[in-house]
This record gives C-alpha cells, structure tokens and sequence, in this order.
C-alpha cells in the first residue's frame, strides 16, 4: 500500500488532497464534514475584517450539457466574525489532531498581520496561507491579488508576517500576472515557507444576450470576477511548472487549479507540486469526490511502484523543456485503423480546413485514408476522433537522428529570410487556392445544396 | 390474457396508445443534441428522403437557438413535426447514425426534430411567408403530405393555391392512416393549422374530385394541377365469406381509430391478414384496444415480411402472435365472422403453394385484412393523356413530378405506389418546383 501522507513544509496530513480557501471551508461544520469524508486538509476561508457580500455570486461556463467547465465567483473574504471562525479552528483540531488546518489571511496593516498570525496560530492552525491572489473586490481595496501583482509588496508583507510567525508560512500567488516566478521568488526572499498556486483568473465567464450584462448579474450589473474550475487546468499546470523549474524559487508547493479527479491531482503533483487543494470540484460534487481522488491515486502509485508522493513530486519535470530544446528530426503521422472507424469523417473535415490537408475521402467506404507525404503529424485528427485508439500517432523517423533549433540556430542551419528555402512550408504540399472552390459544396452546405434548381435534374457529384 | 384493457375514456385510450416518440424536455434535448458529432457529409442527411441537415438543426438546439432549427427542419420539409413522430427512423436517419457503429444508441433524431417543431408550433411564430403573388393559379387535389407539401411551397414561390380534400380534416394518411401511438390527431392538424396560417392556401374539405366534370372545372380555372390522391380502399381478397360482419380493410379499421378512438370496435379474437407495416400497425392497434387475442397471419415466413424488423417487435411487445406460412381459404361465419380457414404454405420454386390436406380453422370474431390499397385507376383514367404504369401508378417525372399530361404534376402514394409521409412531403415539394418551372419558364 502506498503512503498518501504528506508532510508540506512541516504541516503534516493523511493525504495530499486540501480543500482550498474557498466556501466550501467557510465554517467548523464544513470542515468537519469534509475531514470525516477523508479529505486530508483545508484551508480556511480567508480571515480578515469581516466583509459585505452581494447576492448572486457565482457564474459558469457549460459545454454542451457539461455543467461548471469554467467557474467564477465576486465573493469576498469571509463574512463571519474572526471569534466564531477562531473557536471554530480549535474544535476542529482537537477532533481532528492529525488533519491539516491552514489559515488563510488577508488583513491590511502590520499590526493586523502581527494579530491574526497570532491569533490563528493559538487556535491551533498548522499553517498559514497569505491571500494574495483574488482578483476581485478586495484588490479595489489594496489586498488580494493587488498586493499579489507588486512583488516588492508582496515581499514587505510577507517579512512582517514572518516577525511573528511560529507555524508555517505559505504565500498563495496570483496568476493575474505575466510572470509567475517574479512573485514566487519575492516571497522567498521574504522569507515564506512555501508557496500555493494558482488563485482565480480574472474573467467575465458570459454575457446575459437579453439583460446585456455579464454574469453573475447584481441587479442589473456584473463586475469581473476571479476563474477557476476545469478550464484553468492548463494554466495552473505551466505555472506550477515554471515555480517548480526555477533554480532560485526552491519553496514547496500546493498545486490549485482545475483538479477534479486523481489524473489532475497527479499532472500537478508530477510537474512540481506536492499537495493539491481543491474548490470548484467539491462546490459542484460535494465532499464524497475525495473518494474517487485517494483511491485513484493509491492505484496509481500502486501500479507506478511509487511509496510516497515525493516520489512523484516533479517527475515530468525533466521532460518539460523550452521548444529550441525539442527533437526536430523526430517524426509521426497518423494511421486510421478502419476496423474502429465509424465514418464520421470529421478527421477528414478537420485536417482539410484546420490543418494541412492530409486526409482524402475514398470511393466506396466513409472511412477516410491519411496521405503519408502531406501529414506534418500535427496530432488534430486523434483529438477529433470520437473513437477510442482508432486514429494513433505512429512514429516514421528511425529514432537516430536529433537535432533541434538551438543546434540548427548554432550550425547557422536556419531560416533567415523572408523567402528561405530552409523553411519547413517549402517541404510539404500545399493545394492551390482555387482548388477550394466548389469543392464538396454540397456535402459542406448539405441543407442549401438540396434547394432547387430552375431544371431540376439528378445532382452532380463533384469529385 | 390481454395486455390492455379495453379503453372506455379518452384518458384510458392515450394511456393505452402512449406515443413512442414522447416530447423531449429542453434537459433532455441538451443532452441529447450534446451528443451528436456533426459528421462530415452526414449519413443522417442522406439518409432522409427530404434531406434535412440534421447535424445542423442539432447544433442549432444545443446553442439555444431552437427557432433556427425549426427553420433548417421546415426549410426541407413541411411536415417537420410529424416526420419526427412517424418516420421510421430506426431505418433512416437514426438507423444510419455512426454512433450504431460504436454499439452506442444513436442519436434520437426524430424526438430532436419534433422537439424543435413543437416549439415554434406551440409560439405560433412563423417563419414564412408568401411569395410575391406570380397570378398563377394551382389546385392541389388532396391535403395530404404530398399535397399539402406542394401547397405551401407553391406559395412560397408566389402561386395561388386551392387544395381539394375529400375528407373533413388535411394531413392525409399522417391523421387517418398512421398508429395513434407514432401521433396524436391534435399535434397532426396543430402542425397542419401552422403551416395554413403562414402560407394561406385555401383548403376545400368535404370537397370530392371525382368526375370529368369536376376535372375539367379545374382544368378551365387553374394553371395546373397536382394530384396527391394517395391510394383507395383495401384491395378485396376474393375469398368467399369476405363480406361478413367484422371482416374490415386495415385500412378502413385505422381511419375508425383515429376518427372515434376508444369508441372503435374490435374483436375478443382478432385475425390480421398480411405482413407489411399497415398488418403490424393494425395487430397492435387491436391488441392495444384489449382485444384478448391477436394472431397476424403471413403467407410466407417471418423473415420475408414487408414489415421493418422494428415494428414486428413493437406488435410482439404488445402480446401480437405470428402465425406464417399460411394462406386464408375463407372467412367462416353466420353473418358475423367466426374464423378463419387457414391452408399451411410451402413455398417452391419461389412461389408460395398450399400444403394440400392440412387446412385448419383459426377461430376468430374479428378478421382485420391488411393486404394492401387499390389504386384509384378509374379516376385517374378520366385525365386525358395520363399514364398509369403496370402497377397502376401515375407516370411522372421524378426531378419535377410532372405527368405525361403537361398540366397535371403528382406525388405521394399515387405516384410512388405507397411510401412513408416524408416521401410523399419531400416528392410534393420537389413537384411545386416542377409547376414552378413550367407556369414561368
């Protein structure tokens, strides 16, 4: 049996999988329920002066019929007094001695980090995180995600927290920024324990067609909010991978960003993080997801032969390089294999008018054949395929040959002039433009190619 | 025992003939239109006789916009919601869905389609209008999917439209010939209603054209005709005894249903003659009226039958016995029908041949023929210069559905010899343009 126990810059937990400073940890009761569900830790809805919500606070971005891909919010921090969270901090603890409770705080004075560092640590808080990162509402007011985007701020607060603190100190970035190291590296020059990315995007996830406003609608009116859910994944991955790969950030970090099952928790575990926190899967599944989370990852690690989760921690790291770094001489393209095909034909579509139009259509069968000479092994029409391992990405170079950018750019091998013949279009074919014209009209615009024509006679089959 | 009881109330009779293809909830059409892959070249659209793009009607359902679809529907064929009831989609468009392939269900495209039509029906929001008025004037002889098709798309080209219908009500077969359970008579003429709102042809009911007379009436009055007759009344078996009480055309029985509903008539012991789709249709009809024994009888074997393979299973589901390889000698009776003599067949060379010496009574109160509709040849022998071919059908031009009569253009059963209503709407269509060409080339 692996050992899913982390200990994360000194707080220690039964597993890597926190809820994140979010509603789902905005009372004892939350946190309770959640720790009994097997979640290992959570991260206390941020403490600081009390605020003021709005109503209709939450806004999403559906696919089709999949609910929450995208997910925003204009809440603010907590809008309960610091003594009922305090009390309820130290329930919590003494039921659960062995879970994590991290603190998230965001005050504005030294003298109010000085007390609530304090006060949070006497109740019995593991840790600390330093909201830095909403983007919404309490960056009108200089906190959040406004301190989170001037790292010299960002370094200041950071120093005077670290005064006074006895627990560990993790800084949660903002990803509303061009940089992420910039940020990661001002909190360890302050001193900070460890950091946690990525907080919300900034983003306004629709527009109300009717009302003109965007969503969530406050009477009326919208205001941007902060992103999260599924659809940030990929951006939260490239910035735990740039804090994980630079040589002079070297803070552990809590990896936040789109996880909702086990594969997510491991992509951001692989590329560097070494515990996960989790908000807009447990606000749209409720706390039993962590079911599926443990134990997909306990399998996982089973089959991978992985004790610990620092055995995992970064291992994708080595294979994540800059693109001068990449193998130019390496070579795939695609192979339909009919007997999976069911003839939808929409590799075909894409590859013609999305891609380098490397697939024809054959005489008597709807499965479509890749033209080995004009495919640039791009990938599009594997990802469009709605079958499982029909179309696969084969390997045709003899794996000998390795050249990549940087080298070319050294050997002066490279394109420089605006008509180059060492550029890599002069090598594949490329149809000519009048070739488009007409062609399949009548399988593109099915509906339009059926209206009648002054002689209507049997239609004639471009081909 | 009867699967059904006999219904008394309206309520017990549309419990008893529950539409197959029910409403689809705004939830349900979102998931099942997030479904659909929108194939390139789509089997689907080929699949349908009038064409439709369905991939993209679905699309347009599942970004909201379920008027643009009830467009795309309507724009190919008229009878848009009730071709996403009746149609036998599990051989069209559904039954060409790449997602068979997979073994997954295919896309439920009839409900898909009938889901946007309802919507637009139920707004009264109209999405046509009647072409700048030409001065031609056509008449359309029948309301049915053929003629009302034609009708409404001569509109739209600008032509001056009378419709002629014998019966009481428009839609043709849809209303007097298709199973209550595919759709009811309220969402038959509620779509009919719709279209006549936006088109405004004019309809005559209860308005025959049967004689010279009559034709030439219209001959005299109107640019040109086109006949959407459909077929007549069940061919006569020949068998002695046909003539006894209870012993009805398919036909006949299921225009009854429709008409008077749970007031229909049947038998404790029915005995359906045929295996095509009108022999199912009516076999389940009975069994769902709470006949307490239905028995289909076929001169050949299971396989052979007309019928799709769809609906011979929804006849069995209702507790419908076959019963093949026989042939009816006679109906038995005083007066009213008392069974059937069947003869067990063998089928030589070919040809279906009576076992000799193994002839048996199938005891029966009700003998139901589905053995096919006449042609209505001596009418049409009254249009001069119009050729029937060795079927009786007419003889027309399938690009325009002209007739060998210039002035006279046909679709529907009457011309293609018995289809489904989406033929007769896609070929009804396509022969307005076939007018449209002659009145204004």
């Amino acid at each position: 049996m692996p050992d899913l126990s982390i200990n994360f810059a000194g707080i220690k937990s039964p597993n890597p999988f926190w809820l994140a400073s979010a509603p789902p940890t905005n009372s004892g009761y939350q946190v309770m329920k959640a720790f009994d569900a097997g979640w290992g830790g959570a991260v206390w809805k941020t403490l600081g002066v009390p605020v003021v919500n709005v109503s209709s606070r939450y806004g999403s971005v559906n696919y089709r019929d999949k609910r929450m891909m995208g997910f925003n919010n204009i809440e603010l921090i907590s809008d309960r007094p610091l003594a009922d969270n305090l009390r309820e901090i130290e329930e919590v603890k003494k039921r659960f001695p062995h879970h994590a409770v991290i603190a998230s705080l965001m005050v504005q004075s030294r003298q109010e980090w000085h007390d609530i560092v304090r006060d949070v640590t006497n109740a019995g808080s593991d840790g600390i995180e330093l909201n830095f990162g909403c983007p919404h509402g309490m960056c009108e007011r200089g906190m959040g995600s406004a301190v989170g985007q001037e790292p010299e701020v960002l370094q200041t607060i950071v120093e005077w927290v670290m005064e006074v603190a006895r627990i560990p100190v993790i800084v949660k970035l903002t990803p509303n920024i061009s940089d992420i190291t910039e940020p990661a590296l001002a909190a360890r020059r302050g001193g900070a324990n460890a950091i946690s990315l990525i907080n919300t995007i900034q983003s306004i996830v629709g527009v109300d067609l009717d009302l003109f406003a965007p969503y969530p609608i406050v009477d009326g009116k919208g205001s941007n909010g902060g992103y999260c859910g599924p659809a940030v994944k990929p951006i939260a991955l490239n910035m735990v991978k740039n804090c994980a790969q630079h040589p002079d950030v070297r803070l552990p970090i809590s990896g936040i960003g789109g996880i909702e099952t086990w594969r997510d928790a491991v992509e951001h575990i692989l590329l560097g993080a070494s515990s996960v926190q989790v908000c807009t899967a447990a606000m749209h599944y409720g706390f039993g997801i962590i079911r599926e989370m443990t134990s997909g990852l306990e399998q996982y690690m089973t089959e991978k032969g992985f004790h610990t989760i620092d055995d995992m921690v970064g291992r994708a790291l080595p294979n994540v390089k800059h693109w001068e770094d990449l193998n130019l001489q390496y070579k795939v393209t695609a192979s339909i294999n009919p007997d999976k095909c069911i003839g939808c034909q929409l590799c075909y579509t894409a590859c013609e008018d999305g891609a380098h139009q490397a697939i024809r259509l054959q005489p008597g069968t709807r499965t479509p054949e890749i033209i080995d000479e004009n495919c640039v092994g791009c990938n599009l029409c594997s990802l469009v395929c709605p079958v499982e391992q029909c179309i696969t990405m084969e390997r045709r170079d003899d794996g000998t040959q390795h050249q990549t950018w940087k080298e070319r750019t050294a050997a002066d091998d490279i394109p420089t002039t605006f008509n180059d013949e060492r550029a890599g279009g002069r090598h594949h074919w490329v149809p000519e433009p009048a070739a488009a014209l007409g062609k399949e009209k009548e399988k593109t615009l099915p509906g339009k190619a059926r209206l009648y024509t002054p002689e209507p006679e049997k239609q004639v089959v471009n081909e | 025992m009867a699967e059904y009881a006999t219904p008394t109330t309206e309520q017990e009779f549309a419990g008893n003939f529950a539409q197959l293809k029910p409403l689809m909830s705004n939830s349900e059409a979102l998931l099942e239109s997030s479904r659909c892959l929108f194939c390139f070249d789509a089997p689907c659209i080929k699949a349908c006789p009038s064409g439709i793009d369905i991939p993209l009607f679905i699309r347009q359902i599942n970004s909201g916009n379920a008027t643009g679809a009830a467009r795309t529907i309507y724009e190919a064929n008229y009878f848009g919601n009730a071709c996403g009831k009746v149609c036998p989609t599990e051989v069209l468009c559904e039954g060409s869905c790449v997602y068979t392939a997979t073994g997954a269900k295919p896309i439920e495209i009839g409900r898909l389609q009938s889901h946007a039509t309802r919507k637009v029906m139920d707004q009264g929001k109209h999405l046509f209008q009647p072409g700048a008025a030409t001065g031609f004037r056509v008449a359309v002889v029948g309301a049915g999917p053929a003629g009302i098709s034609c009708a409404c798309e001569l509109r739209k080209l600008g032509h001056e439209v009378e419709v002629f219908e014998a019966r009481s009500q428009p839609s043709g077969l849809t209303l007097y010939g298709v199973a209550p359970y595919k759709i009811t008579n309220e969402e038959t003429l509620a779509e009919m209603a719709y279209l006549e709102a936006q088109f405004g042809f004019q309809v005559h009911y209860n308005h025959l054209i049967s004689t010279r007379a009559d034709l030439e009436k219209l001959e005299n009055e109107y640019d040109a005709i086109f006949l959407g007759i459909g077929l007549g009344h069940t061919s006569a078996l020949g068998l002695p005894g046909e003539e006894r009480e209870n012993c009805v055309g398919a036909v006949e029985f299921i225009e009854q249903l429709r008409i008077r509903q749970e007031q229909t008539a049947v038998g404790r012991k029915v005995v359906v003659l045929g295996g095509g789709n009108t022999a199912m249709d009516a076999a389940s009809e009975s069994a769902r009226l709470g006949a307490e024994r239905v028995v289909l009888a076929y001169r050949r074997g299971k396989e052979e039958m007309g019928a799709y393979e769809f609906e011979y299973d929804l006849a069995k589901g209702v507790g419908v016995q076959g019963l093949f390889n026989v042939a009816p000698l006679e109906i038995l009776g005083n007066g009213k029908v008392e069974g059937v003599k069947f003869v067990r067949t063998a089928v030589l060379n070919g040809q279906v041949q009576p076992v000799p010496g193994s002839e048996f009574v199938e005891p029966c109160d009700m003998v139901i023929k589905a053995t096919g509709q006449a042609k209505q040849t001596s009418f049409l022998h009254l249009i001069p210069e119009l050729q029937l071919d060795g079927k009786g059908r007419i003889v027309f031009n399938p690009g325009t559905g002209q007739t060998t009569n210039p002035r006279y253009f046909a679709a529907g059963d009457a011309a293609n010899g018995g289809a489904e209503v989406v033929n007769a709407a896609a070929d009804g269509k396509a022969a307005a343009h076939g007018i449209h060409t002659f009145l204004t080339r």
